[in-house]
């Protein structure tokens, strides 16, 4: 039941940030949602991580050697490098939202129409 | 362990209004402000996960860089009177998210998930007492032993995405 309910809490904050992302126009709480949802997926890694035994771990079942802990802990690893490619993303998604309301004075998303008209 | 449920439930409670409030406020100040939160929440909930170090990382980038580049942002493109506004996709944007956690709940309901505390013990201690402990030192070794190809080129991304950013504001 602990594991279950991580996973939902993981799978409601994802719902409203694919939600927020869908819906808005301003393209700043659409970058907002975009977080929220690398955070809903970051919370769902940790919480493999803590509650799910790797096929590893069953094979070696109850030596908890060092190998066991580095393979549970994997999915801590994997939440990391989400962090850092969020990191990015959200610096270079600023920094198209800045360039794009220099040349259109708007942070309006339908405005961003130049391949549709 | 009564106490750590009361504390999920808070911090749950806490993270899943705070999300709402970004995606649904007008004011887009505000939203930024509860998006903080909702990253803190999440922080919490990673030490009730046993991932002290993931806590720690997440308030330092997440409520404190991301939000502040952010807030940056919304301050260098200010638009007041627009706001924060839905657009004409409303039926779509709410029925693909509910959707989708149908969904999501159904695997994590309906998976035979193998858990670490159904491991058998051996000498008298359960695999989960042990497991998570001096757990920050193995992520270290892990991460910089065993992912050490993929944590240099995490560095290198960071580089490429800074210059990327850089050339994008720079005034032409």
């Amino acid at each position: 039941m602990d594991l279950e309910k991580f996973l939902i809490l993981s799978a409601v904050i994802f719902a409203i940030g694919l939600y927020g992302a869908l819906a808005r126009r301003n393209v700043i709480i659409v970058l907002m949602s975009l977080e929220l949802m690398f955070t809903a997926v970051i919370l769902a890694a940790v919480t493999m991580s803590r509650y799910v035994a790797s096929r590893e771990a069953l094979a070696q079942t109850g030596v908890a050697t060092e190998s066991v802990m580095q393979t549970l802990l994997t999915g801590q690893v994997f939440a990391l490098f989400i962090i850092v490619v969020a990191a990015a993303e959200i610096a270079l998604g600023l920094g198209i939202v800045i360039a794009f309301y220099r040349s259109r004075e708007t942070v309006d998303i339908s405005q961003a129409n130049l391949m549709n008209r | 362990m009564l106490f750590q449920e009361l504390i999920f439930w808070v911090l749950a409670a806490v993270a899943v209004v705070g999300a709402l409030g970004v995606v649904l406020l007008r004011d887009v100040f505000r939203s930024a402000l509860l998006l903080v939160l909702v990253f803190l929440t999440v922080a919490g909930l990673f030490f009730l996960l046993a991932a002290e170090f993931l806590g720690v990382v997440q308030v330092l980038i997440y409520a404190g860089a991301i939000s502040i580049l952010i807030i940056f942002a919304i301050m260098l493109t200010q638009n007041v009177q627009e706001g924060n506004l839905p657009n004409r996709l409303q039926f779509a944007a709410v029925l693909l998210p509910a959707l989708l956690l149908v969904a999501l709940a159904f695997v994590a309901f309906d998976t035979d998930w193998r858990l670490i505390a159904d491991l058998p013990a051996v000498g008298g201690t359960a695999v989960e007492d042990v497991a998570f402990r001096d757990n920050t030192f193995t992520l270290s070794k892990l991460l910089l032993e065993n992912y050490a190809l993929a944590f240099a080129s995490a560095g290198t991304l960071l580089l490429a995405s800074i210059i990327g950013a850089l050339s994008l504001v720079r005034d032409r």
